[in-house]
C-alpha cells in the first residue's frame, strides 16, 4: 500500500537519512522514533507529498504520489506541526468546512463524534481562538474522522500537548483506523504504548537503523 | 469539486466578516488615496475629470496590492493552507475558490465604492458608466496575478514590498486599458474595444495564474 523507495533527504548541508525503504500493509502501524533533527518531520512531510526527497520515491496502491496527488490526497488524513485550525471560526465550522472539501457531510457527523471522545463536545460552538494549545490539537485530531474515506493518517508527534484522557481517545482512534484496515504512521518522541504490532523506525543522525 | 469550490469562498468570506478591520482598511485606502489627489494635484474640474479615471486605477491597483498580505499569508502561518493542499481536491480549485473571494471582498466591493468617487470627479454620466464596468472587469485580473506574486513570496522576509516590485509592472496593462476606456467614452467614442480587452486579460489570467499559483505554492510549502 504506502511504500518508500530509497528516499534520500538533504536539508541544508546534512544528509538527514538516504537509502530508506519503508512498506506497510493495510493495518499496520508505523512509530518513527529518532532525536531532535533526526529527520522525522521532514521523512513524514516526504511520505505526505509536502516535500520532495532528494532521491527516491513514495508509492500508493503502487502509483507514484506526485502524479496522483488528488487521488492520494483523498486517502490521506495529515496532521503536522502545524494544528491547521482557523482561530477566527468556531469548532464546529472547522470540522463542517473539512468535511465539506473531504466532500462528505457524514465526515461532520464522526468529527464531532471524535471531538467529543477527546472531550471537546462542550467547545463546538467555541471560537478556536479561545482554545488552549492542547484543545487546539484535538481539534486537528477530530478532522481526522471528517475524512471517513482516509486510510493512511500520517501523524506529526500527536500526543505533544495532549492530556492522559485525549491520550487515551487519540490511541482508540488509532487503533480503529488499524482494526478498519488503515494505515497509520506516526512519530513520537516519548515512550508510547502502541498496539504490539505497530512497527518502530528509529532514525539516527546521519543514518537510519 | 464544484462543493469544495463552494466550501472555500464561503470559508473565506466567513474569515473576511470576521476580520472585517483588514477588509474596511483596504476599502479605506482606497478612497483615502484617491481623495488626496484633488488636494494634491488641484481641485479644478477639467484637470479632476481629465486625471480622475487614471487616479482610480491606480488606487484600485494599490488597494489590492495591499490586500494581497491577506491572500495566502495567514493559511500559510497556522497551517490550513498545507491541509487544503493535502485535502484531495485539485489544488487548483482550493487556489480559485480563494481568489474569488479575495475578490469580491476587495475588487468587487472598490467596483461599488468607486461610484461616489465619479460623482467626485464629477466624470459625468457616460464615463462613469464605462469606469465602473471597466473597474468590473479588470479587478479579477488584478487579483489573479497579485495572488501569483503573493504565492511566490509566501513566507519570505520583507515580502511585501517583493510583492509589490513583482506584481504592478504585470498589471500595466488592467491599468492602460482600464484608463483608456474611460477617455474614450469621454472624447464620444465606444469604449467596447478597451472593456474587451479588459475582459479577455481577465480571462486570460483565469486561465494561467491558477497553475502558476499551484505551483508557487507547492515551492513555498517545501
Amino acid at each position: 500500500m504506502l511504500q518508500a523507495i530509497d528516499l534520500e533527504c538533504v536539508r541544508g548541508e546534512r544528509c538527514l537519512f538516504q537509502g530508506l525503504g519503508i512498506d506497510l500493509a493495510p493495518g499496520q502501524c508505523l512509530h518513527i522514533a529518532g532525536d531532535n533533527g533526526a529527520g522525522k518531520t521532514s521523512l513524514l512531510r516526504i511520505l505526505a507529498g509536502l516535500l520532495s526527497p532528494t532521491h527516491g520515491t513514495v508509492r500508493w496502491d503502487g502509483h507514484d504520489i506526485t502524479r496522483t496527488r488528488e487521488e492520494y490526497g483523498s486517502d490521506l488524513a495529515f496532521v503536522g506541526h502545524l494544528n491547521g485550525v482557523k482561530d477566527d471560526l468556531t469548532v464546529r465550522e472547522n470540522l463542517q468546512f473539512e468535511a465539506a472539501v473531504r466532500g462528505g457531510a457524514a465526515g461532520v457527523d464522526a468529527a464531532l463524534a471524535a471531538l467529543a471522545s477527546l472531550g471537546l463536545e462542550d467547545f463546538a460552538e467555541v471560537p478556536a481562538r479561545q482554545l488552549s494549545q492542547g484543545q487546539k490539537r484535538r481539534v486537528a485530531l477530530a478532522r481526522l474522522c471528517a475524512a471517513p474515506r482516509a486510510r493512511l493518517w500520517i501523524l506529526d508527534e500527536p500526543f505533544n500537548a495532549l492530556d492522559t484522557r485525549a491520550i487515551d481517545a487519540l490511541y482508540f482512534l488509532i487503533e480503529e483506523q488499524l482494526a478498519g484496515g488503515g494505515i497509520v504512521v506516526l512519530t513520537a518522541h516519548q515512550q508510547v504504548n502502541l498496539p504490539a504490532a505497530a512497527l518502530r523506525l528509529e532514525l539516527l543522525s546521519g543514518t537510519f537503523a | 469539486m464544484t462543493a469544495a469550490l463552494l466550501a472555500v469562498v464561503r470559508r473565506d468570506l466567513l474569515l473576511a466578516l470576521r476580520q472585517r478591520g483588514d477588509v474596511v482598511n483596504v476599502l479605506l485606502f482606497f478612497i483615502v488615496v484617491v481623495t488626496m489627489v484633488p488636494l494634491g494635484v488641484s481641485p479644478e474640474p477639467n484637470v479632476l475629470r481629465m486625471i480622475g479615471p487614471g487616479m482610480v486605477w491606480v488606487a484600485a491597483l494599490l488597494a489590492s496590492i495591499v490586500s494581497l498580505a491577506r491572500l495566502f499569508a495567514q493559511d500559510y502561518a497556522d497551517g490550513s493552507l498545507e491541509q487544503m493542499m493535502l485535502s484531495g481536491q485539485p489544488a487548483s480549485v482550493v487556489v480559485i475558490g480563494k481568489i474569488l473571494a479575495h475578490w469580491l471582498v476587495t475588487g468587487a466591493a472598490i467596483t461599488f465604492a468607486a461610484v461616489p468617487i465619479c460623482v467626485m470627479f464629477d466624470l459625468g454620466l457616460e464615463p462613469s458608466g464605462t469606469l465602473i464596468a471597466a473597474l468590473a472587469l479588470g479587478t479579477p485580473a488584478l487579483s489573479l496575478i497579485g495572488a501569483i506574486g503573493a504565492a511566490l513570496t509566501l513566507g519570505l522576509r520583507g515580502g511585501g514590498v517583493l510583492v509589490t516590485l513583482l506584481v504592478l509592472p504585470l498589471t500595466v496593462p488592467v491599468l492602460i486599458y482600464g484608463a483608456a476606456a474611460v477617455d474614450a467614452t469621454a472624447a464620444g467614442l465606444s469604449p467596447a474595444a478597451d472593456l474587451l480587452l479588459l475582459g479577455g486579460l481577465s480571462l486570460g489570467s483565469a486561465a494561467l495564474a491558477p497553475w502558476a499559483i499551484t505551483t508557487a505554492l507547492r515551492i513555498s510549502l517545501e
